[in-house]
């Protein structure tokens, strides 16, 4: 389905807002973040130039109304009608805490009886063996027992009529949608919890129903009517068509025009970029390979200016290694590659030096009763003093999710197969040198360096440490399944450094120098720190040079950074600055340790060079690729590939977390409640909460991502077009596409299933030359209302270096 | 010294009033406001305390306002300090602090940030009434200021309807408490004669002689100080509210329901425990009130799957052993154990979010899969019975809900009588010829006089039953709740026969504050037309300034210090005399109802997701 069209339906349906309100589209055009002439050309080519007038008035003045009314949940909001009682409150308290005492991963001191054969299952057997029960009528304690109880029986009951059945059920599931699909999610996927529980979404129906007879039973006997007999008429399809409306075709319009206001802007730049001669090869200080993560953008540019004579590069972070990594004395297994990808390689840590430490005031006993005395009144002071430390002398601890601590810095890695038969689990214990070679191969073959290797080439993983932050893990590598890249980057290292390695690579035309070490380093994205792994085997001298460039370009990165955060003042020393970006990564009480994928709108495939002079504000994923070594498109397709899933997956979670924060997004995050360690729901009784909180979408403005490819038109193409679940992306729009044609420099955008040139409108580019008047006069936003909080993001400019 | 203790009250105070007069989006000057009223009135408080220690900690009390006096009958504002309120000042006045400075940073750029530090310090000021109170009605002030704010802290994500609803359902036990200490309070007037300060109670051989001359009244007064301990302190059989107060913002979660407000019923229990600790049956019921709170509390916290509610229930068990060693007479050990608990949970409930890394953390590498529990099949049935029940917390929040409310609303069903219009003609003739009845007492009859009040505080109380449950009309909703005050106004009138500057001060600001609110209702049906209160209509997000408009009405009804019949409510039960069982009872069912009957309909019109969808709204269940 086309993006439009989609949420166009799932709007009508679902009650969200999918796209910005229209008075805050028109606020956009009034401040300017809409451009006027972008505007009338979206009109022109959707709506015709002889139309331009009528719908220029019909955009900025028009009265619609607006609102959005739901499908869903229509019909069984009748029971209030017809008997006066409200099914959610009376059910839905009992339930969640039911499914979350059954799912539990241990929270609870006394946990729910397991039955082996699943969670009905389980939940007969502790009716049948208790004195108590949680049904209030013998009916629903009856049909609770019956092991062969349906669907339809239940239903029969509730609503008696079976044309009725379907919308009963996805108006039930979808009263509380953040148990129902986490249930779904459990039922295809056990392994995403580590005490693996057996449910499936029928078991929670019936569940469900069941607690609703047992409800109406309560208040009017055994003896009511079902709902179907009392409203009567004729179900309307639940996903049947939606009547357009004018309303679309406005929102249509705005948003285009919203999403060129930038991406014109944008291009508009990179010609500007793209038309500085491609350097010489020549001698590189060091090299550095990033994570594509927009996050990385400006920590690149940053290191760029400090030493010009660096070459950075960007690859999704998980370097093309894909493993499962078992931490010492760890009893489980984590994934670090891209979620869809099932790996057959387990990497293992052996001598970890790093303790784990223990924090008595989290423990269990705590919270019992005479025990939990003692505790309350000798450590109860001590929790005085830990409140005064945590505001005062924020510091790391066991509790504050530590990048830097998913692996131990000196500690072995299996990463060298020692036979193939060293198995455990079905998992082949590191990898054979061949494929370790056809791994290094492919990463340096998709980014472009084959040749001219420095005699350091770093390769930088990123993670990031917060406080108080269960929604820790969106802020991790998104390439390594939402944890720190370390691993990964340190695999790589190992692997590229491996002699029998270069062997392979130089019978395949990779010769790298015998000079050449690569180094596996990790970027703490919060605090703004880096780790380098493996140190002691290189070059000490070198390195350190290239450490403290880096440590001045983390100094430039943070004080970027700061402008958008309310509690440093950019204008003070960087020292200090660098200090509050670190502390803020362990305080407690910040619920923004810093701010994720937010403004995510580019990915740009193709060489450094076309951004490097361009001022993006960490909004591009920056995909290394050059089209010279691969004019049949041929490496194209393993890039792209994850594009699609991985960088435009990410920018629509941010997109409907944005437009919708209510009920496309967790809204707030403060009053949050962690659920059985596996959600957070608001307070005690309310449903878990997807999407992302407020405080991580604020500063998004909601556009599609723009792609943006440097090759030719055609082989871009035939490159979407060679799988059809990549083409979809594109065909659909849901992202767009822009082909940069390395000949002419001319764009190229894609549209109906072709490429047609594209002249960006703006013609000049604002120059910037210096970088801190830049970030120190950067305005910050006065509300997080679309229009205020968009002023933040500044607009694209041409970088000046000295 | 003692005269420095008011310092303690009007500082919060002006702290409270100043921040309203500050800019929404100005939020340093806000947090700064408020970290600054905490910071100085710890300060102070130490350095009071220190001081006071020096100078061999005297029980300090002074009378500070005569508010009304007449020849057998003295109403005063009255602040004590002693050892207790020592305790519970330098705690709380850590715990405020500390939580303030927290949430700067944490509540930044939250749509309600001036409103949650307002509310902040408005709670402040009451906690610091409370215990600084030197008698019942200086207390009670401060035990009212703590129940609205904490209605408006626990509703503070307004445009959701669990926070909205949870607000009221605590409000509704806190009111419970209220009416407690009304009676008991009204008691005390007629036992003492006159108004009694804590420090009376010290003087154990005065004491004695009157419980021995009243022993029934007397225990009755201790009997229902221990029932607002109960609701107050979370205790059994009122401890489900406790988990459902965790609605607002982490952190005032943590220092308001984890902390300070829940242990003021511990410390009403050793504020009066020289008192009720003359009766060895109440000192039974406490301790065994205190286990049976233990033990439920603690096995609910065991079953619970979420960390705030763990923390929650585990904090009552707590209480509840406070209690037994309050009972006990091992105050000081109370003392440590509140402030040990209160910290504590602060803490938990402030890092509860970090729970989920570290155990999670833990779970990866000390995982051993649970072996599922065998044994006789009689321990093992047992133990699931506890187990469903604990998970049901014992179905106590059903069974308040059933046995506490449900009547009033079945009655309050059965009065639709009272909406139609001869009805309403009759009750203004009946208020009317009360007012009449006022003028020319003379001309009634000596058993018609007798009865006329009750009859009255009747009439208030079915007003005020039938506001309650109204669905459908706001505005008649209104002008039964403003009825209902009139009806009680006139029913004390022609008890006592206050002079006329009291019935003008009351009066005067009833009439004010409900024709306040009835302009707000026209206002607000111009503009939404349907007002219908069988829904929440989250009006607030179109009409921030009717809200605050219609709120401070609703205050005004109530008899909050925001129009001049503040005075009037509480001279009320002085006037009410020690036989008059009807009259006290309506009297006080009506003066609790009222302000669970105007902020219902506060909360309806105005709070809960908004109707209009034309924006992003919350989901009922979210």
């Amino acid at each position: 389905m086309k993006f439009f069209d989609a949420i166009e339906k799932a709007g009508k349906i679902f009650g969200y807002q999918v796209t910005l309100q229209l008075e805050e589209y028109r606020q956009l055009y009034r401040n300017g973040r809409i451009r006027r002439n972008i505007l009338e050309q979206v009109i022109r080519k959707n709506k015709g130039a002889e139309n331009l007038e009528t719908w220029m008035k019909k955009l900025t003045g028009g009265y619609y109304e607006t609102s959005v009314p739901a499908r869903i949940g229509a019909f069984r909001e009748q029971w209030k009608k017809y008997y006066d009682i409200n099914l959610d409150d009376s059910v839905q308290p009992l339930l969640f805490r039911i499914l979350c005492a059954y799912l539990d991963q241990g929270i609870a001191l006394i946990r729910f009886p397991l039955n082996k054969d699943g969670f009905l299952a389980s939940l007969r057997e502790l009716e049948k063996n208790s004195h108590s029960s949680f049904f209030r009528s013998k009916r629903t304690r009856r049909l609770l027992n019956e092991e062969s109880l349906g669907l339809h029986t239940l239903l029969k009951i509730l609503v008696g009529e079976e044309e009725w059945y379907e919308h009963y059920l996805f108006d039930q599931q979808f009263s509380h949608r953040g148990w129902s699909g986490i249930v779904s999610a459990f039922e295809d996927r056990p392994d995403a919890l580590l005490d693996q529980r057996k449910i499936t979404l029928r078991e929670l129906i019936l569940l469900d129903l069941l607690l609703e007879i047992d409800a109406m039973d309560a208040r009017f006997g055994e003896k009511w009517k079902p709902l179907a007999t009392h409203t009567g008429g004729k179900p309307q399809p639940l996903f049947g068509p939606v009547e357009y409306s004018e309303l679309n075709d406005v929102f249509r319009l705005w948003q285009e025009a919203f999403e060129w206001s930038y991406y014109d802007e944008v291009l508009a730049g990179l010609a500007e970029g793209s038309k500085t001669e491609r350097n010489p090869a020549k001698e590189r200080s060091f090299q550095a390979i990033f994570c594509i993560d927009e996050r990385e953008c400006s920590l690149r540019r940053h290191l760029e200016t400090v030493d010009p004579a660096c070459e950075t590069l960007g690859s999704p972070g998980f370097f093309g290694v894909e493993f499962f990594f078992q931490p010492e004395n760890g009893k489980f297994y984590d994934k670090l590659c891209p979620a869809p990808v099932t790996p057959k390689y387990l990497i293992k840590e052996t001598q970890a030096r790093n303790k784990r430490k223990h924090e008595p005031l989290y423990h269990k006993y705590a919270h019992t009763f005479l025990i939990g005395s003692v505790f309350t009144l000798s450590l109860g002071f001590w929790a005085a003093v830990k409140l005064f430390l945590l505001q005062f002398r924020p510091k790391m601890s066991p509790a504050i999710s530590d990048a830097f601590g998913h692996m131990g810095q000196d500690s072995e890695l299996s990463i060298e197969n020692k036979h193939p038969d060293d198995t455990e689990n079905g998992l082949q214990i590191g990898f054979t040198v061949e494929e370790m070679a056809a791994r290094v191969e492919a990463l340096l073959r998709s980014i472009g360096l084959i040749q001219n290797f420095a005699p350091l080439v770093y390769v930088v993983a990123h993670g990031s440490s917060s406080a108080n932050n269960p929604h820790h893990g969106a802020h991790d590598c998104g390439a390594c399944s939402g944890r720190p890249g370390s691993v990964n980057a340190r695999v790589f290292a190992h692997m590229a450094n491996h002699a029998g390695v270069r062997e392979l690579l130089r019978a395949r035309g990779i010769a790298i120098p015998e000079t050449t070490r690569f180094v596996g380093c990790l970027h703490d994205t919060a605090a703004d720190q880096i780790e380098y792994y493996d140190v002691k085997k290189i070059n000490t001298e070198l390195h350190k040079t290239n450490a403290s460039a880096f440590e001045q370009a983390l100094d430039l990165n943070a004080k970027e950074r700061s402008r958008r955060f309310a509690s440093i003042p950019t204008r003070q020393p960087i020292r200090h600055i660098r200090r509050a970006i670190r502390l803020r990564s362990v305080s407690l009480f910040e619920p923004r340790p810093e701010l994720g994928h937010g403004t995510n709108t580019l990915c740009i495939i193709g060489s450094r060079d076309i951004t490097k002079n361009v001022f993006l504000d960490r909004r591009a994923f920056l995909n290394s690729y050059d089209y010279r070594t691969d004019p049949e498109g041929k490496l194209l397709t393993g890039v792209m590939r994850p594009i699609g899933p991985v960088c435009g997956g990410i920018n629509l979670e941010y997109y409907f977390s944005r437009v919708d924060n209510h009920k496309l997004g967790a809204g707030t995050k403060l009053p949050h409640n962690v659920m059985g360690l596996f959600g957070v729901a608001n307070s005690c009784d309310g449903d878990l909460r997807p999407g992302l909180p407020v405080q991580m979408i604020e500063v998004h403005d909601p556009v599609r991502l723009l792609i943006i490819v440097e090759h030719y038109p055609d082989v871009v193409l035939k490159t979407i077009q060679s799988a059809p679940e990549m083409y979809e992306w594109y065909i659909n729009e849901w992202v767009h596409l822009v082909a940069l044609d390395p000949a002419t420099k001319q764009f190229h955008y894609f549209n109906h299933g072709q490429f047609s040139p594209y002249q960006p409108l703006k013609t000049k580019t604002e120059v910037v030359k210096d970088f801190h008047r830049l970030v120190e006069n950067a305005s910050g936003m006065e509300t997080n209302q679309i229009a205020d909080a968009t002023t933040e993001n500044l607009p694209v400019f041409t970088i000046q270096r000295s | 010294m003692e005269k420095f203790l008011v310092l303690f009250i009007l500082f919060p105070l002006a702290g409270f009033l100043l921040s309203l007069l500050l800019p929404r989006r100005k939020e340093q000057l806000l947090s700064g406001l408020a970290i600054g009223v905490a910071a100085l009135q710890l300060a102070g408080a130490t350095a009071f305390t220190v001081y006071w220690l020096l100078k061999e900690h005297p029980f300090l009390e002074i009378k500070q306002l005569v508010v009304y006096r007449t020849s057998g009958f003295e109403f005063f504002i009255d602040f004590c300090f002693d050892k207790i309120s020592a305790a519970w000042m330098l705690t709380g006045g850590v715990i405020a602090l500390l939580v303030m400075i927290f949430s700067r940073y944490y509540i930044h750029r939250e749509e309600g940030f001036k409103r949650f530090f307002s509310t902040v310090l408005l709670f402040y000021a009451g906690f610091h009434l409370v215990i600084l109170a030197g008698n019942f009605e200086t207390l009670f002030i401060g035990w009212e200021l703590l129940g609205i704010s904490s209605f408006l802290l626990i509703a503070f994500y307004r445009d959701r309807y669990l926070p909205v609803k949870n607000a009221l359902k605590v409000l509704s036990v806190y009111r419970l408490g209220d009416i407690c200490l009304i009676l008991a309070m009204w008691m005390m007037h007629h036992v003492w004669e006159g108004n009694i300060t804590f420090s009376a109670w010290h003087d154990s051989v005065s004491l004695t002689g009157i419980i021995t001359a009243h022993p029934g009244q007397t225990l009755f007064i201790a009997l229902m100080i221990l029932a607002a301990v109960l609701t107050k302190s979370a205790q059994f059989p009122f401890s489900s509210w406790f988990p459902r107060a965790l609605e607002g913002p982490t952190s005032s979660s943590a220092v308001f329901y984890g902390s300070l407000a829940s242990h003021l019923g511990i410390f009403l229990l050793l504020r009066t425990h020289s008192f009720w600790s003359q009766f060895p049956a109440v000192k039974i019921a406490i301790i065994a009130l205190g286990a049976v709170t233990g033990l439920l509390a603690t096995l609910t916290a065991r079953v619970q799957p979420t960390v705030k509610t763990q923390i929650a229930y585990a904090s009552v068990a707590q209480m509840g052993l406070m209690m037994i060693e309050v009972a006990l007479g091992f105050y000081w050990l109370a003392m440590i154990h509140f402030a040990g608990n209160a910290f504590l949970r602060t803490y938990q409930l402030l890092v509860s979010p970090s729970v989920l890394h570290y155990l999670i953390h833990d779970q990866f590498f000390h995982f051993s899969p649970r072996s599922q529990k065998t044994g006789s099949s009689f321990v093992l049935r047992i133990r699931n019975t506890i187990f469903m029940l604990a998970v049901k917390e014992w179905n106590l929040d059903a069974f308040l809900y059933r046995s506490l409310w449900n009547p009033f609303k079945i009655t309050g069903k059965q009065l639709n009588f009272l909406a139609t219009k001869v009805s309403g003609v009759l009750l203004v003739a009946v208020l009317l010829s009360g007012i009449l009845g006022f003028t020319y007492t003379e001309m009634i009859p000596g058993t018609v006089a007798h009865h006329l009040p009750g009859l009255y505080a009747v009439i208030a109380f079915a007003l005020v039953l039938k506001s309650f449950t109204e669905r459908a009309s706001a505005l008649r909703g209104w002008t039964m709740a403003s009825g209902a005050q009139f009806f009680l106004g006139i029913a004390i009138s022609l008890n006592a026969r206050p002079d006329f500057g009291q019935l003008l001060l009351f009066f005067g600001g009833i009439t004010a504050a409900a024709v306040l609110g009835i302009f707000c209702l026209f206002r607000l049906k111009k503009e939404e037309e349907n007002i219908l209160l069988n829904r929440f209509h989250g009006n607030v997000f179109e009409h921030r300034g009717l809200a605050m408009l219609f709120f401070i009405a609703c205050l005004g009804l109530l008899g909050f210090p925001v129009t001049s019949s503040f005075l009037g409510i509480d001279l009320f039960f002085t006037y009410i005399h020690e036989d008059q069982y009807v009259l006290i009872i309506f009297s006080a069912l009506t003066i609790a109802l009222i302000e669970l009957s105007v902020l219902r309909m506060f909360a309806r019109l105005f709070l809960g997701q908004h109707k209009k969808t034309y924006h992003p709204v919350a989901y009922r269940s979210s």
